[in-house]
């Protein structure tokens, strides 16, 4: 059932030929084919950049001060100067949009670290050991399972409080439930192979077993996952930052930026718009190149 | 006979162990005896006779296993407690806050299975590859924008803009479509997505190229023969599409400023209001159990293959 769920299983469209399969060619001759080959990719994968690079080093695309209010600036158009305006308070939205995204990647990265590591962990231990161990595991993912992500991450949240950490945490353990699954279907897959049998016979510990041969192969598929899981994470945690449960008022933060132009929407649409428009164009290029992945990866298994 | 004693049975289970996870969840991660202090004092210091007389009154006295088993006793019952801030019984809330949600709901299922099952449709119809390439590309970028950011953006244009439409508010059945096309968006991505995948599998199906050699003209196999076949496995989509349509309505109820189930999640949660908020998580998990049993139970009869598949 849940491979009829995965976002992943529906591209629609016939996945590229693997480029490594073709011709060999030199680096910048399959580079060059590959750039005008996907040029939706090629843009996806430079808003990625734009937004790491915002994430860490904000100043490099806004050298404005974010929480700077110009009183004669208030409400102003996008234009030249302001590329997306100015809020009710004369800020520039340009600048606050790139300094929040420091704190909605930040949430978003601990969402799917969280994830990945509590999700693969229990994926792993119900694949390798097996048994009941395996059992109880399952059934508790069910029960994750059968609660909408967005109400247990809001159960966390009554319980951990406030905060973009807390928000983290709440999405990350919400989404556990899939990580869980894909990591004990091929900790299962890489089980049976004929080389861990081998590394078996031949007299290798447990662990060694699962840190060298299980481990590695088993993690390609979960990793993929982890890409796609990145673009819900920043839909869950900016819904949730647009809710009010995320950072406080100055500090601007995606979601929560379009949440204060919400009040002003009949007059200043653009409060709300851009940094809306910042969080789409973030997660569509997430899960292009996800998708991409997807289908380099994918077919080698 | 089996069949069906298991699966409710397995049902009974899922619903236990959703309540012992939302229980864990809440009443052992947060304090809230802590909560109802702050609420009951507004920060004046509390008698250690005031906190006794208040954790007795919510059974916080009880050693936690005693609690759980009481509270669990008392949920099978259907006694959900007490909220922490109303002081009225939870069960009696959700009840309240649940016809408008209803509402929305149903009309965004309603649009999510037309606009879900219309691209599907059209997409694996038409030969022309430009037009299914649009259209199996929109239910990606569906899922990719953020819900409550849509429902502004559909105000900002129809109520602000052209002034179709209200805003806000739940008075009149056209106060009810912006709302509905906002929940509707996402599921019928996911409906989209499904219908597509069975679609293609069943066009490629031996019965198909049988019908086309019959002469059977390319609409009523589309319909007739494919889509019977494709729409089986989507049903089992359903749970999910219940569930993400309950999510749903915390963010649109928000943004739509309407009443309903969402809002009062909302509000839960910001005042740590632990037994509501533990009402809401176990409603919305009975409302999947029972669908995905209800869908479990019809499946053997619309596809008779599973109860033979299914060792009774």
């Amino acid at each position: 059932m849940t491979d009829l769920l995965d976002p992943r299983a529906t591209t629609a469209q016939p996945a590229p030929p693997p480029t490594s399969g073709t011709s060999p060619g030199t680096g910048r001759a399959r580079l060059g084919r590959f750039l005008r080959r996907r040029p939706g990719l090629v843009v996806s994968v430079l808003v990625i950049v734009f937004v790491l690079v915002s994430a860490v080093f904000p100043a490099v695309f806004a050298p404005g001060d974010p929480n700077l209010a110009i009183p004669r600036q208030r409400s102003l158009p996008p234009g030249p100067g302001h590329w997306f305006g100015t809020d009710y308070l004369g800020r520039d939205m340009w600048t606050r949009v790139v300094h929040g995204t420091s704190l909605s990647l930040q949430a978003t990265l601990t969402a799917v670290a969280v994830a990945l590591v509590v999700g693969g962990l229990i994926g792993l231990l119900a694949g390798f050991v097996g048994g009941w161990v395996d059992e109880v595991l399952m059934r508790v993912v069910d029960v994750l399972l059968a609660i909408p992500p967005i109400l247990l991450a809001l159960a966390l949240i009554a319980a951990l409080g406030f905060g973009t950490t807390n928000v983290a945490i709440a999405v990350g353990i919400a989404s556990v439930a899939q990580f869980a699954r894909v990591m004990r279907a091929e900790t299962l897959r890489v089980r049976g192979t004929v080389y861990v049998e081998a590394a078996r016979a031949v007299g290798t510990r447990w662990w060694v077993s699962l840190g060298r041969h299980v481990l590695p192969n088993a993690a390609g598929p979960v990793l993929v996952l982890a890409v796609l899981e990145f673009g819900l994470a920043i839909l869950a945690v900016s819904s949730l930052s647009f809710l009010g449960y995320g950072a406080p008022p100055p500090a601007p933060e995606w979601g929560s930026l379009v949440a204060e132009g919400r009040n002003y929407l009949a007059t200043s649409w653009w409060m709300c718009a851009m940094p809306g428009l910042t969080i789409a164009a973030t997660v569509l290029s997430v899960n292009r190149v996800s998708k991409a992945l997807d289908g380099e990866w994918g077919r080698d298994r | 006979m089996i069949y069906p004693a298991r699966r409710l049975g397995f049902a009974v289970l899922v619903l236990w162990a959703a309540y012992t996870v939302s229980f864990a969840v809440l009443f052992l991660l947060s304090d809230p005896v802590a909560t109802l202090v702050a609420r009951a004092s507004d920060g004046a210091s509390v008698t250690p006779a005031d906190l006794a007389a208040l954790k007795a009154r919510y059974g916080f006295d009880q050693p936690l296993v005693v609690q759980y088993l009481e509270r669990l006793g008392a949920a099978v019952r259907g006694d959900l407690g007490t909220s922490f801030v109303s002081g009225q019984p939870v069960g009696a809330t959700i009840a309240d806050a649940l016809p408008p949600t209803l509402q929305i709901a149903t009309a965004g299922l309603v649009l999510a299975v037309v606009f879900g099952a219309g691209v599907a449709l059209v997409a694996t119809y038409t030969r022309h590859r430009w037009l299914a390439q649009t259209l199996m590309g929109l239910p990606s970028l569906a899922v990719s924008l953020p819900v409550f950011w849509v429902g502004l953006m559909l105000v900002q244009l129809f109520s602000f803009q052209l002034g179709w439409l209200p805003a806000v508010g739940a008075r009149g059945p056209e106060a009810l479509i912006l709302p509905a096309v906002t929940l509707a968006l996402p599921t019928g991505a996911l409906i989209a997505q499904v219908l597509v995948k069975s679609m293609s599998t069943a066009l490629a199906e031996p019965y198909v190229t049988t019908a086309r050699a019959k002469g059977v003209g390319p609409v009523a196999v589309h319909l007739r023969h494919a889509l019977g076949n494709a729409a089986i496995p989507a049903l089992t989509v359903l749970g999910y599409v219940a569930g993400n349509l309950l999510a749903g309505t915390v963010v649109v109820e928000t943004v739509f400023t309407r009443p309903g189930l969402g809002r009062i999640t909302v509000e839960a949660v910001a005042d740590q209001d632990v037994p509501l908020v533990q009402g809401v998580v176990l409603f919305a998990a009975v409302v999947f159990v029972v669908v995905n049993l209800v869908v479990d139970l019809i499946y053997p009869l619309l596809d008779p293959r599973v109860t033979q598949a299914v060792p009774a």
